[in-house]
């Protein structure tokens, strides 16, 4: 589904290759996290991926073609919501329906109110951004990034401004919509337990630059709870990761 | 509304304080050709309606609405247009600042010298004093959208007309009214000047003519039409704000 080949890139401020000729590959299907400390360059991956930046070398490839050129593979969800305060929700999810383009009124109307009941918000359509808490407003987001109708989803650490108990509860929710329809979803956090609880795949970030992502499978089967975190094979795999995350941090 | 009257009524017994000290003043001093008392002037506003209403007041109003709309136009395209091409704010910005110093208003009668009497010397003092604001204040709502929501808007496909619309117009807006309201009551400062130096009718004229005439009450009566007039017009554009812009304060 996504291919990095050998791609480097540098910001111009720095004098080192940040992501020094990294390959991975995620398949179609796949719930891959990028597990890795604060300012580590996993960002920089999500921004090669959706082009806002350009890379230097290498080749990205989804569905096997180059993503020069092309637009609208991956739908991309930020850590803060970016909700238009001037659109009510229903017109916020209407966007990347205007943008592309090629749909009557009534036909995106309609996607739309299909996207917010999938999401649980039925009944949120004319509502302002502001009258909806801060999971109601991920949740918004999340349907916003679906409704651009890419296979691949890019969420960059999207419930990390939530508390922890709407967290949890975001958690379980996006694993039922992935469960539900199986899209690719690429997910960067630095919370460790929030990977190993939503992912089939972990992709460690280990040092900076990042030349490599070590890629480790998640002991569990789908559908997943909560429980399955108390597992010992999965608390064993958390402290390994901590670890590895932590050697990065003091060296 | 029980709450606004609330929050204004400390100022306007505040207002009434002052007007009484100022009737007692006058009224002991008993000089109406130095200083009109209150009542004195709002008499002499009564006495005057017919000339004032008829004639100066439109004279004025037309200076000032003929500034106001070239102020506009231009300084929004010069907004827009330091907005799209850093090239040219790079040139611009630092003259439009710098040209805040300069003492528009000593410049008036070099106008008058060009343009004569003409309504154009008046309309050219408003336009140099509510130009330059305009095209600050849009120009910095332009660039105060988020870079995010802008790489947000990237990444669903969209090009510079669908950013400039869908997200730089309405983000601007709050910007514009601002810009509006502080512009009416400068506009109209400025039509009056203009009108004091050189002019045939119009409130300033009228106000310098009554001076000749050590009519006291009569120099404030037309200010005193001025005040009111930009004040009507600046709750009318803060009623049609309210009625757009609902979600100020929440980007």
């Amino acid at each position: 589904m996504l291919e990095f080949r050998d791609v480097t890139f540098q910001y111009e401020v720095e004098d080192f290759n940040i992501i020094d000729s990294l390959s991975f590959r995620v398949e179609k299907g796949e719930f891959v996290s990028i597990i890795g400390a604060s300012g580590c360059g996993k960002s920089t991956i999500f921004r090669l991926t959706n082009q806002l930046l350009p890379m230097k070398s290498g080749e990205i490839l989804v569905n096997g073609r180059s993503i020069r050129g092309q637009k609208g593979y991956c739908g991309y969800m930020p850590q803060r919501d970016l909700l238009f305060p001037w659109r009510t929700i229903g017109e916020n999810l209407r966007l990347p329906l205007e943008i592309r383009g090629g749909l009557s009124r009534a036909e995106m109307d309609e996607r739309v109110d299909r996207a917010l009941t999938h999401v649980g918000l039925a009944g949120c359509r004319d509502k302002a951004p502001s009258e909806l808490s801060g999971g109601m407003r991920q949740r918004a987001a999340f349907a916003r990034t679906v409704l651009t109708d890419s296979e691949l989803l890019l969420l960059d650490e999207p419930f990390s401004a939530l508390d922890f108990l709407t967290r949890i509860s975001m958690q379980e929710w996006l694993l039922g919509q992935w469960e539900a329809d199986r899209p690719t979803i690429l997910f960067i956090t630095h919370d460790v337990e929030e990977a190993l609880f939503l992912s089939n795949r972990v992709l460690v970030c280990e040092e900076t630059p990042i030349r490599r992502l070590t890629s480790i499978e998640v002991p569990a089967g789908y559908p997943r709870t909560r429980a399955c975190l108390a597992d010992p094979k999965m608390i064993a795999l958390r402290e390994t990761l901590i670890g590895m995350l932590r050697k990065e941090g003091t060296a | 509304m029980r709450q606004s009257c609330k929050n204004t009524l400390p100022a306007l017994i505040l207002v009434f304080v002052l007007l009484m000290g100022w009737q007692l003043g006058a009224m002991r001093m008993d000089a109406a050709y130095i200083l009109p008392s209150p009542t004195q002037i709002l008499a002499r506003l009564w006495e005057l309606r017919g000339p004032l209403f008829t004639a100066h007041l439109p004279a004025t109003m037309e200076v000032t609405a003929i500034g106001l709309a070239i102020s506009i136009v231009f300084g929004l395209a010069l907004a827009i247009l330091m907005d799209a091409r850093p090239g040219v704010q790079r040139a611009i910005y630092p003259i439009v600042i710098a040209s805040q110093t300069i003492p528009t208003t000593a410049l008036a009668p070099l106008f008058v010298l060009w343009f004569g009497y003409t309504i154009w010397s008046k309309v050219l003092v408003t336009v140099l004093i509510t130009f330059f604001p305009i095209t600050i204040t849009v120009y910095d709502g332009l660039q105060s959208v988020k870079i995010e929501m802008i790489e947000l808007m990237t990444t669903f496909g969209a090009g510079k007309r669908d950013i400039f619309l869908k997200l730089k117009l309405p983000a601007t807006l709050p910007y514009f009214f601002s810009a509006l309201k502080m512009a009416i009551p400068m506009s109209i400062i400025g039509a009056a000047i203009g009108e004091w130096l050189g002019a045939q009718s119009g409130l300033g004229y009228f106000s310098r003519r009554m001076l000749t005439q050590l009519d006291g009450a009569g120099v404030f009566a037309p200010i005193v039409l001025l005040s009111v007039v930009a004040m009507l017009l600046v709750a009318v554009i803060s009623a049609v704000e309210k009625k757009v812009i609902r979600w100020r304060g929440d980007l």
